[in-house]
């Protein structure tokens, strides 16, 4: 089969990107296909339709490849690609937009509040600020409402802290997210179609709990998968991730982060394109579910050619 | 866009997870210092063409003429192939240190050509010296900020790194000899201090003769060793030359890296190490141990080079170019900064480092300036702890003026976008006063401080005092 890996692009993301395509091109080669390696730029129309791929491994994350931009172009050209289409991705990376649609779907989800800038300069948002101590509490985070891995992600200690933080969110998007901060194991659920595949926990090896950047880093972030949960404890963080995926309408695959907590799973958010680097969850799940990164990678295309299969 | 081109039958087996726990498993201690980050990932989109750089360190080397390359390259070819292509002398050839000789005597300095090792760059020296006299938990003490490529060497080596403060006239020695009488109360006693006295990267500032001779004093009467790096000494902009701390000292507790990168080109990787006979012995047995040898080829390009007498003349012409850089870049500046933003005014070399209120974090803000497809180096990466934060190192030297134009008025914009946000968002809190805070300077805002102190390499001065010196 003819293979377009679509990876790189403008994104802040870049560089992960290129990585996780990198890999996928290796697998694909391994696994006998025609791999066109392409980095997403002006020229991304031309070359598809010069290409003629049978199908496209969409690579990348962030802004433009992983919000459903380049999802719908695929779409308009009548190429079939991996992964969520362009409506559940336009959802997923959008943190407002992801949260109405669990709450709507009765999913466990910490509170939060979104403002966009407009909101502070033209509204006088700032005045309502006072009111989050006694909404969301102390500590509190505050989150770019679109854009992956830790980038603009901080933790307000105090209201004093607020602001901040708000600028530095305010730096990768129009719109940010504070929402209440929940203590509790980390874990991630990758999904492959509909089947959910053995939970990954993320320990963080050393120091600030809120360092972020730490957990994308061997040796500074222990994972352990399969999670070591009771049955109640993996069914309900199951639960919870592939209902997700359904109110979502992430087909293909996805990963869900979530804290259990001690009153149960709330869940964080929902990625439309995991990572698929070395260091990356969703394979080291499919690692533990028996799976090579070879069968990960050719799953993945078996679903885009033959898609809905999940509703 | 174009494909590189892939290597056929690329059958690298894929890393497991049982395979990086493996890996991990093996890792040194040393490398856990050694940290990636989502904000390296960021710098790997500042490599794309459409972005406008400053935050490289590059020197132009477009001016070089190729005509003059091809001709000594050619020379070599016909008259010194074999040589040339051969293995060297660890230490390096007795004729290019006589080429490094007559650049330091440039600047005043008189080395014995046996007290010199050449080097694979400058950063090599950095690394060559640390393996040399740092154990893991030996104190190393550098600027505040200090230059970021010799962060990473400092970490690797597992040293104990302390950060001295500095204002505009280089290095607070006031604050030196506060930390070495702690360290002596503690029993403890610091290998060297490292410093770029002359147009400090990043910060562009120069120590002061006082300070200079201060500071070589104090080496003699603690016994330690200060690592002077002068990569930028012969790009001097404007006022007087400082003698080097080697020249003050003479060698004896001085060691003194120096480099053909900013005055020829980075690309030959040759740079130097001037150490007192002992230390050299180990640095050499050391550098044999890492690569052997340098380049041979470039060495010999060096000797070419030198032998037709024209790299003054070169140099000359860099310090003009550079200078309308940097005086482009202060410009800009002025017009495109917002009140409460203080930036250096340095006298030579190739940054510019600038600070921001302290509400603002240099590493995000990046993130926002590339969607505008500019980018420098956020601050953080001149300190081992969090400082630095809303500071930024800027380059002029590899830029043309229009894009350093253009690329001072976009982060300027995206800098107003978070001033008047953040003022929006914390009024009481977001004056200008409040906004002064900074790193490099000295009481920017005091009045009649220019008049009555103006330093000569470098003054840290709020917009709208801003000026020609």
């Amino acid at each position: 089969m003819k293979v377009a890996v679509l990876k790189g692009g403008r994104s802040l993301e870049r560089g992960v990107s290129l990585r996780s395509g990198a890999r996928v091109e290796d697998a694909l080669d391994r696994l006998g296909h025609e791999v066109v390696p392409i980095d997403a730029g002006a020229d991304l129309v031309k070359r598809l339709r010069a290409e003629r791929p049978d199908v496209a491994f969409v690579a990348m994350h962030g802004a433009g490849g992983e919000d459903g931009t380049v999802q719908e172009l695929l779409e308009l050209l009548g190429i079939p690609f991996t992964g969520p289409g362009a409506a559940a991705c336009a959802r997923s990376i959008d943190k407002v937009l992801a949260k109405a649609a669990m709450r709507a779907a009765a999913i466990p989800t910490p509170d939060s509040f979104a403002f966009t800038q407009t909101a502070f300069r033209d509204l006088g948002a700032a005045d309502a600020l006072g009111d989050l101590e006694g909404t969301l509490g102390f500590p509190l985070v505050v989150k770019p409402s679109r854009g992956g891995s830790s980038l603009g992600v901080k933790f307000a200690g105090a209201p004093s802290e607020v602001p901040g933080a708000l600028v530095a969110a305010f730096s990768y998007d129009d719109r940010v997210m504070l929402e209440r901060f929940v203590s509790g194991r980390e874990l991630a659920v990758s999904v492959l179609g509909s089947e959910p595949l053995p939970i990954v926990e993320a320990i963080p090896a050393e120091g600030d709990p809120y360092d972020f950047e730490a957990r994308y880093e061997i040796g500074r972030t222990h994972f352990v998968c399969p999670a070591d949960l009771s049955p109640t404890e993996r069914a309900a963080v199951t639960d919870a991730a592939l209902a997700t995926c359904q109110a979502l309408g992430c087909e293909g695959f996805a990963r869900v982060d979530l804290i259990l907590a001690a009153d149960g799973p709330w869940v964080l958010e929902a990625n439309a394109i995991p990572g698929l680097t070395d260091t990356s969850l969703l394979p080291q799940a499919a690692e533990a579910a028996g799976m090579s990164f070879e069968n990960l990678v050719e799953q993945i295309l078996h679903l885009a050619m033959a898609p809905s299969g999940v509703s | 866009m174009t494909e590189v081109p892939q290597p056929p039958h690329k059958r690298r087996a894929h890393t497991s997870t049982r395979d990086l726990e493996r890996y991990a498993g093996l890792f040194a201690e040393r490398t856990t210092v050694m940290r990636s980050s989502a904000m390296r990932d960021l710098m790997a989109v500042t490599a794309r063409p459409e972005v406008i750089s400053l935050a490289g360190g590059l020197p132009d080397t477009s001016t070089f003429p190729p005509q003059s390359f091809a001709a000594q390259m050619t020379k070599i070819a016909q008259e010194s192939a074999a040589a040339a292509l051969q293995y060297g002398p660890t230490e390096g050839f007795d004729e290019t240190k006589d080429c490094i000789v007559e650049v330091m005597a440039a600047e005043g300095m008189l080395p014995d050509p046996d007290d010199i090792c050449i080097t694979t760059g400058g950063q090599q020296a950095i690394d060559l010296v640390t393996k040399t006299l740092v154990d893991p938990g030996d104190v190393v003490i550098c600027e505040a900020p200090t230059y970021p490529g010799a962060v990473p060497v400092f970490c690797s080596y597992q040293a104990d790194v302390r950060q001295i403060e500095i204002d505009d006239d280089g290095m607070r020695i006031d604050l030196l000899e506060e930390l070495l009488e702690e360290l002596r109360a503690e029993g403890r006693r610091p290998k060297f201090v490292y410093t770029v006295p002359t147009f400090q990267n990043p910060a562009g500032v120069t120590l002061s003769l006082e300070r200079r001779a201060r500071l070589v004093e104090l080496a003699r009467l603690h016994e330690l060793l200060v690592v002077e790096d002068n990569p930028y000494g012969m790009l001097r902009y404007g006022g007087e030359a400082l003698p080097p701390l080697y020249q003050l000292d003479g060698g004896d507790f001085v060691i003194y890296l120096g480099t053909f990168s900013k005055i020829l080109s980075p690309g030959i990787r040759l740079g130097w190490a001037v150490a007192p006979p002992p230390v050299l012995e180990k640095i050499v047995l050391g550098k044999g141990a890492a690569d052997l040898c340098t380049s041979t080829l470039t060495q010999f390009f060096v000797r070419q080079y030198f032998a037709e007498g024209g790299w003054r003349r070169y140099v000359e012409d860099l310090v003009e170019l550079y200078k309308g850089r940097r005086d482009t870049m202060l410009e800009a500046l002025t017009e495109h900064f917002p009140a409460a933003a203080t930036w250096t005014e340095p006298a030579g070399g190739l940054f510019i480092w600038a600070t921001l209120p302290d509400y603002i974090d240099t590493g995000d803000l990046l993130a926002k300036a590339l969607r505008s497809d500019v980018a420098f180096v956020p601050g953080t990466a001149a300190y081992v702890d969090e400082r630095g934060k809303n500071s930024m190192r800027l380059n002029f030297s590899g830029v043309t003026d229009a894009e350093i134009r253009e690329g001072i008025k976009r982060i300027g914009r995206v800098i107003k976008e978070q001033v008047d946000l953040y003022e929006t968002l914390a009024p009481s809190q977001g004056s200008a006063a409040d906004a002064l805070a900074g790193s490099p300077k000295s009481e920017p805002g005091t009045p009649g401080r220019e008049a009555e102190d103006v330093p000569v390499d470098s003054v840290v001065v709020p917009f709208r005092q801003t000026g020609r010196q």
